[in-house]
């Protein structure tokens, strides 16, 4: 869906969901899961529904991620950074994590 | 407005009164509720959706035997309202807890069941006192803190937003006539009818049911009854939707079917709906966190104030007019756990225009005089 | 940074980082007001001058020259003394202007004389069918990626709506060698007549020829089309775009659809704070009700820039000048402080064809208040049918939908549905927004965990209040 337009950037390393992506110094977590053509970051807690980041702007709520184990994360306010693993949520979050 | 003539007039769309209504308009009642707008202070929307029975009745054994009543009710009550409407509010009776996280606490709890146990003609509670290790085997994700707790089997709860949506449902499938922004200002009578002024004009009714909280206070005396009140404010913190962990209410936090912990109880003397005391949030999250330390990092997504309604003893009242014959008062806390009571047994009692005194002599507002004269 | 160590009390609190909030702080902390300023993105800049410190787009002109003039401001906001924290989330403001912020976790109660609510603007919601399917975003979220990631469509990618923004993302897709195939202009024809009365004071201003160019630019290389229905289609993603136009329903495949309809107040922070709020119908939309010099309807408290009101970043600077202005006044009369006459009249020359944009762009009442299974809440996907029939049951405002639907109760509290459920009532009742009123909100308004909650300094009466 999208491509990068300055190839150049610090990588970051970070996983998502177990697997290596490569993020760059500057992205958030929302935007690196874009990057790197994730269609969805989770699903919902009501019906079930897929839903991908939709604002980028913290209003929305839709790029929820549990990071580094914490869930419900707003990918999209979290700067990425090495080492960081993110994972993507299923319908209703596990308390506890 | 076509029809503005009603064998009831039902004065409050909180939960007291659209169960009533619902409860009249079963009888063959034409009833209309008359309701305060959407900004209205709408004590009941912020219950906390307890069905609960232990602890209740300390000063007045009846109110114990009213309470589970209501309680053995509830799953009849809920089962019609299905059936009427299609939505389930999700009624469980899976016993309840009231946790302590000091020995002290666990003492205080004891000895308020024990003098409610103690008193002249209570009803069997089945309430046990357990320990630590009988409460983990129920809640295994409880906090080191927790010494202990009380646990009634008889306790549970509901979903009471959805338990509105479904009144509000049901009685318009029953035909009554809901008037929101038709705050009453003034109830006479003349003749045999009752005249309630709304800021949008005149309802005539043959009887009037005031279940309108804490605003009963100020009608009640209209009609020659009274309701003395003394409302306070109780806030909630609620949660962001969790995959199930608690499989029984505990008094101050419960999960809801939907996934989000209510967490909550806080009683202050303010009547202002709309302040919010953060340090009572705080002490509340606080409280949750020691009781079930998974909650920990989960996202507070909404708090809320609402003013409770509370009588001045914290007791029901439910009251005929002497003055104005038709006239009655169903006013009460725990508009939830009574409702199937309201809807069951207060409004056919209404509906054929005389109360039950077998049932609901101990709940007359007489009795405030009685302790006044003592 | 971390929550501890902030001061426990400041002059001034500015919340949100954008042109007003940068200006206002600047302005401030100069005058030598003890100055923060909390924002919860990584960097200054707002939306409209996001990444402007970091962006890796570095050929200005696929931004334009109009997005490069905020680098000045976060210059100016840096070097004046203002303390600038980033990553710091308000989430609750009282009328006693007690503050509270969480920065990586950490939550803490700052006390301040005066706050200046600087949170902007948000999309205006645009609930069509499909429109939580992943592959939809906002136009304004494909700008973010752009400005602060350097992300362009490279998809089949289609752009719907109108409004001013829609037409300079296109421009900035394309200047950057990103991929749009088709435009879907759901602007009335009929707004042309609504905005004929202001045109000769849009003609003068600034927005005309800019404006002209922009839109000569974008039609000389993409499709536009004007729609009067559109449908994002797919199963677990987006598969096509259906819309409806002149010549009957049509179809386009689609990877990316981008929706937009203009800005409207973020006005969650500013309504828990209780002020006073009303409904602009010209921009259909809820703004805190402030005098000339920003003030709000609580003491102490203002709102500049987008928050009070849609007026564009240029103006929000300006705006967030005239409330510093006021703050310092306030706080230290001897203070030194630029001509609040000169900083007005350049506002009101910002004014200058706002009447006209704001007619032309009006959205159409049939992609405001959506119809049968088109989903109004998307946190708790509630629909538009469900508020509907709810509305018909007697449900008479926003409060009571929330009782009975839930919708609003979600994590976004309300910012994607509020204004859709205010309307749809509305409509349904046959009165007016105005009437209808908006949803009650307390705080927290973003999110923070119980243990955050929990770490709050709690009174002696308070713990009585829980602990009995």
């Amino acid at each position: 869906m999208y491509k990068r337009l300055a190839e150049a950037g610090t990588p970051v390393a970070i996983t998502v969901d177990g697997k290596p992506i490569s993020a760059r110094a500057g992205d958030t977590v929302a935007a690196a899961l874009i990057a790197a053509g994730i269609d969805h970051c989770r699903t919902t807690p009501v019906s079930g529904a897929p839903r991908a980041p939709y604002c980028l702007m913290g209003v929305c709520f839709e790029c929820l991620v549990t990071v580094d184990g914490v869930g419900s994360r707003q990918g999209c306010l979290m700067p990425v950074r090495d080492g960081m693993t993110v994972e993507t949520q299923t319908g209703k979050r596990e308390a506890g994590r | 407005m076509a029809v503005s003539y009603y064998d009831v007039a039902v004065v409050g769309g909180g939960l007291v009164g659209v169960a009533t209504a619902w409860g009249l308009a079963r009888e063959g009642c034409r009833v209309v509720v008359l309701d305060e707008g959407d900004r209205a202070v709408r004590a009941s929307r912020g219950n906390f959706a307890l069905v609960w029975v232990q602890s209740k009745g300390l000063g007045l054994p009846e109110y114990a035997g009213w309470t589970i009543r209501s309680s053995n009710a509830w799953g009849g009550f809920a089962q019609t309202l299905k059936e009427e409407t299609g939505l389930d509010v999700s009624f469980q009776r899976s016993g309840g807890f009231h946790l302590a996280l000091s020995e002290r606490e666990l003492e205080a709890r004891a000895n308020i069941l024990k003098r409610l146990h103690n008193q002249p003609g209570i009803v069997d509670y089945k309430t046990e006192i357990m320990d630590r290790g009988q409460v983990a085997k129920m809640l295994p994700d409880i906090g080191p803190e927790v010494v202990g707790g009380s646990f009634c089997p008889l306790d549970g709860h509901v979903n009471s937003l959805r338990l509105f949506r479904t009144l509000h449902t049901a009685i318009k499938a029953r035909g009554v006539t809901y008037l929101p922004s038709h705050r009453v200002e003034t109830i006479t009578k003349d003749g045999g009818e009752f005249r309630l002024a709304t800021e949008k004009g005149e309802i005539r009714a043959a009887k009037v049911a005031l279940a309108a909280g804490n605003a009963n206070m100020r009608l009640a005396p209209m009609v020659g009854l009274e309701a003395p009140m003394k409302p306070e404010r109780g806030q909630i913190v609620v949660t962001e939707r969790l995959r199930p962990f608690l499989n029984h209410p505990v008094v101050t936090l419960r999960q809801t079917d939907e996934g989000t912990v209510m967490i909550g109880d806080s009683k202050e003397e303010s009547v202002d709906p709309a302040g919010l005391t953060l340090g009572v949030s705080a002490t509340e999250a606080e409280r949750a966190v020691r009781l079930f330390p998974l909650l920990a990092n989960v996202n507070v997504v909404r708090t809320w104030s609402a003013i409770r309604v509370m009588t001045q003893d914290g007791f029901p009242i439910y009251d005929e007019s002497e003055t104005h014959p038709g006239a009655f008062t169903v006013c009460c806390h725990s508009g939830v756990t009574l409702a199937a009571n309201h809807a069951l047994t207060v409004a056919p009692m209404i509906a054929r225009g005389a109360l039950d005194t077998s049932l609901v002599a101990p709940f007359s507002a007489r009795r405030f005089h009685v302790q006044a004269a003592g | 940074m971390n929550a501890s160590d902030l001061a426990s009390s400041y002059d001034l609190v500015v919340i949100g980082g954008g042109p007003a909030g940068l200006a206002a702080a600047a302005l401030a902390a100069r005058a030598g007001l003890a100055t923060v300023l909390f924002d919860e993105n990584p960097g200054v800049g707002g939306q409209i001058y996001r990444a402007i410190t970091f962006s890796p787009v570095k050929d200005r002109a696929v931004l334009g020259e109009d997005y490069w003039a905020g680098a000045e401001l976060a210059a100016e906001a840096q070097a004046s003394g203002a303390l600038i924290v980033n990553g710091a989330t308000v989430w609750s403001l009282d009328p006693a202007r007690l503050v509270g912020v969480s920065i990586a976790g950490q939550a803490r109660l700052i006390e301040a004389s005066r706050v200046i609510i600087a949170t902007g603007s948000l999309e205006r919601p645009f609930p069509i069918p499909g429109w939580t399917l992943p592959g939809v975003m906002s136009a304004g979220g494909a700008q973010t990626a752009l400005k602060a990631q350097g992300l362009v469509p490279n998809g089949k990618t289609v752009l719907a709506g109108g409004g001013p923004l829609l037409w300079l993302l296109a421009a900035q897709i394309l200047r950057a060698g990103g991929r749009l195939d088709a435009i879907l202009d759901t602007t009335p024809r009929g707004n042309w007549l609504r905005a004929l009365a202001h045109l000769p004071d849009f003609v003068l201003s600034p927005y005309f020829s800019k404006g002209l160019k922009l839109l000569r630019e974008v039609r000389a290389k993409v499709r536009v089309i004007r729609v009067d229905r559109l449908e994002a289609v797919g199963g677990e993603r987006l598969r096509e775009v259906v819309f409806g136009t002149a010549d009957g329903e049509r179809r386009m495949p689609a990877d990316l659809l981008l929706l937009h309809q203009g800005v409207v107040p973020n006005v969650n922070l500013a309504i828990a704070a209780g002020l006073a709020h009303t409904w602009n119908e010209r921009q259909l939309c809820f703004e805190p009700v402030v005098d000339r010099d920003f003030n709000s309807s609580v003491p102490g408290i203002s709102v500049a820039g987008d928050g009070a009101g849609i007026a564009g970043g240029t103006a929000a600077a300006e705006r967030g000048r005239i409330a510093a202005i006021a703050a310092v006044r306030a706080l230290k009369p001897e203070a030194s402080v630029p001509d609040v006459q000169i900083v007005r009249q350049k506002l009101r020359r910002e004014a200058m064809g706002r009447a006209f944009l704001d007619g032309l762009n009006r959205p159409a009442a049939s992609f405001r208040q959506p119809t049968g299974d088109t989903i109004v809440c998307r946190c708790e996907e509630v629909t538009a049918k469900q508020v509907r029939d709810t509305a018909d049951l007697g449900c008479e405002g926003p409060n009571q939908m929330k009782a009975f639907l839930r919708c609003g109760m979600g994590p976004c509290q309300g910012r994607l549905c509020g204004l859709t459920v205010t309307e749809l009532i509305a409509a349904q009742r046959g009165t007016t927004p105005a009437e209808v009123g908006y949803y009650r909100l307390r705080p927290p308004v973003k999110p923070i965990t119980l243990s955050e909650l929990a770490s709050l300094p709690i009174a002696e009466a308070e713990r009585k209040a829980v602990e009995r």
